[in-house]
């Protein structure tokens, strides 16, 4: 017995965390697919009623609205930002000091809250009060402020601006570190054969970026496919529930209407698409790094 | 993070080229003016938040706004400590929901990064795929079994439950980085402290924990600026408004009285919630941007 112990030593330092796990994670995931199974209420109680949530879920329109909706977000957003950070990263990879400068002001917002970020948005879209509805009319681009959260589509666009400024620095880091890890004697040696700036980009950087181009994408849609907070704070889902996420349906559904039992089956549905999405993160991350 | 110092190293070498390209002077101009630009555009949200929020009242909620204040004055940010249970109250709550997801995350993840690192034991691998697990899992989906497993032992709506949902977001990315700080620490130190005859926990203590301070720092790092900036959990969970975390409390400021919105109070409120995180960026920029190219990339 002792012996044994004494041969496990290391598995007793790892036990309270996998134990933290089991408790937290893996046992709650148990209970979400059996929830999915039960017609059970937020006050509790629920009878065992087999596949009817998930029934219920292919014929709900409005979920697959929101399912629709969230992937609308997800293809819009991520290339912008793939582009935009890809192209920041270009403009801040070298370490001379402006850069350096910019690259840690354009990092900054990834440290705050999407909730404050989100509510700091709400303030600037206002049509009263918006500084940045004014600043748009100022310039030209809108006649008078607009009213951004009572439309889609318009909903839609001012969470995407508040978004990108908040993440643009998170992708742009990843691509400054690719960058700066690929470019020093490869890019010497194109420079020999007489390759310019944006040849140098396009056959040398973009290749070698490329996993880093990838992961950053699936990081992406992962988020993306996730939204809830800025949508909730900005568009409230309005007008109608037509800027309902996918999260923010399984919300409602649960938390709003009580209905647990429906809702853990959107929430299963849900998660078998981020898994698809973060297998293909895991198995690219752990494949040996390409520098 | 030695990649990071050797990638720092090699770009040298990539100024270098660019400079011997031939980047001449009107281009250097250009970027240096493209740089500027872009940090403006960046820090104009925050900038603009700040000085609407130092504004007098009935200015913050003029219609046109003006864009620089007419008047200075500290009302708004009055106002928002006085909000409802009182500011005070609520940034207490935080800060005690992110120390104790702070404690719970190093509790679980110093110990869990000695064993995988230090140890041989049977099922290793699997021990740590379970422990990554949760990254493929959204907690957002994990919510609803904890909300009803919470309330029936008296965690919902308490700081302590709270707590433990943000340490399971915050928790794989701390295992993670733990096992890798201790790997980093020679051997040698290891033998030489077994030969003086202390066991495996007082190993860990005089000899393993003051060389792995930076990765300690980094995951409490993390886990405040999680936690302090978490939003679905914390409105789910805390139903009584004394218990709200910050953000809830400003979106109930955003909400309003009697459907009017104080925009001065709301933007005083937003700035003194993004301070902590600013702060800690600012003076802990070096660990910041270490764990996180750390936790994304790997």
């Amino acid at each position: 017995m002792v012996r044994a112990l004494r041969n496990n030593v290391g598995f007793l330092y790892v036990l309270p965390a996998l134990a933290f796990v089991g408790f937290f994670v893996l046992w709650p995931l148990l209970q979400l697919g059996y929830l999915s199974l039960t017609d059970t209420s937020l006050l509790g109680g629920g009878q065992f009623i087999g596949l009817e949530n998930y029934i219920k879920a292919f014929e709900d329109k409005k979920f697959w609205q929101a399912l629709g909706f969230t992937a609308r977000y997800t293809v819009f957003i991520t290339p912008l930002l793939m582009g935009l950070g890809f192209a920041l990263a270009l403009l801040t990879s070298p370490n001379r000091r402006l850069q350096q400068i910019t690259r840690g002001i354009i990092f900054l917002p990834v440290v705050i809250g999407i909730g404050s970020s989100s509510l700091l948005w709400f303030w600037l879209f206002d049509q009263q009060v918006g500084l940045f509805n004014k600043f748009l009319v100022d310039i030209g681009l809108l006649a008078e402020p607009a009213v951004w959260f009572t439309k889609a589509d318009m909903g839609l666009l001012a969470v995407t601006i508040s978004i990108t400024w908040k993440v643009i620095g998170f992708g742009m880091l990843l691509f400054v570190a690719g960058i700066q890890s690929i470019n020093g004697e490869i890019g010497e040696a194109a420079l020999i054969d007489g390759g310019n700036y944006w040849q140098r980009v396009w056959y040398i950087i973009l290749p070698l970026s490329l996993r880093v181009i990838l992961l950053t994408t699936l990081i992406s849609v992962i988020g993306s496919m996730l939204a809830f907070d800025q949508f909730y704070i900005m568009t409230g889902g309005n007008p109608r529930g037509q800027t309902f996420t996918a999260v923010y349906s399984i919300y409602q559904s649960s938390f709003i209407s009580f209905k647990l039992g429906y809702g853990a089956a959107l929430s299963i549905i849900l998660t078998a698409i981020i898994l698809v999405f973060s297998s293909l993160q895991v198995i690219l991350s752990n494949r040996s790094p390409s520098q | 993070m030695t990649a990071i110092a050797e990638a720092s190293t090699r770009s040298r070498v990539a100024e270098h080229v660019s400079r011997a390209a031939g980047e001449s002077r009107p281009v250097r101009y250009i970027i240096a003016a493209v740089c500027i630009g872009v940090s403006t555009i960046m820090l104009a949200p925050l900038v603009l938040s700040f000085l609407a929020s130092i504004k007098a009242p009935d200015e913050a909620r003029a219609s046109p706004p003006s864009y620089l204040p007419h008047s200075f004055s500290l009302e708004s940010y009055a106002k928002v400590f006085e909000y409802q249970a009182g500011l005070w109250t609520y940034l207490s709550n935080s800060l005690l929901v992110a120390a104790l997801t702070i404690v719970i995350c190093l509790g679980l993840a110093v110990p869990a990064g000695y064993g995988l690192a230090r140890f041989r034991m049977r099922f290793k691998e699997l021990w740590f795929i379970l422990l990554l697990a949760p990254l493929m899992i959204p907690y957002q989906a994990l919510l609803i079994p904890l909300y009803l497993n919470f309330s029936k032992v008296g965690l919902a709506n308490s700081h302590l439950g709270l707590a433990m949902v943000h340490a399971i977001l915050q928790l794989p990315f701390s295992i993670y980085l733990m096992r890798n700080s201790f790997e980093s620490i020679p051997r040698e130190l290891e033998e030489a402290a077994k030969v003086d005859g202390s066991s495996s926990w007082q190993t860990l203590r005089s000899i393993f924990l003051p060389l792995a301070v930076p990765g300690i720092v980094t995951v409490a790092l993390f886990a405040f600026i999680a936690s302090w900036n978490e939003f679905l959990s914390a409105l789910i969970f805390m139903n009584k408004e004394t218990s709200f975390t910050v953000p809830i409390m400003l979106v109930s400021v955003r909400t309003g009285r009697l459907g009017s919105i104080d925009w001065g109070a709301l933007q005083a409120g937003v700035i003194l919630s993004i301070l902590p995180c600013v702060l800690i960026y600012l003076l802990l920029q070096k660990y910041y941007v270490a764990g996180f190219l750390n936790g994304a990339v790997k």
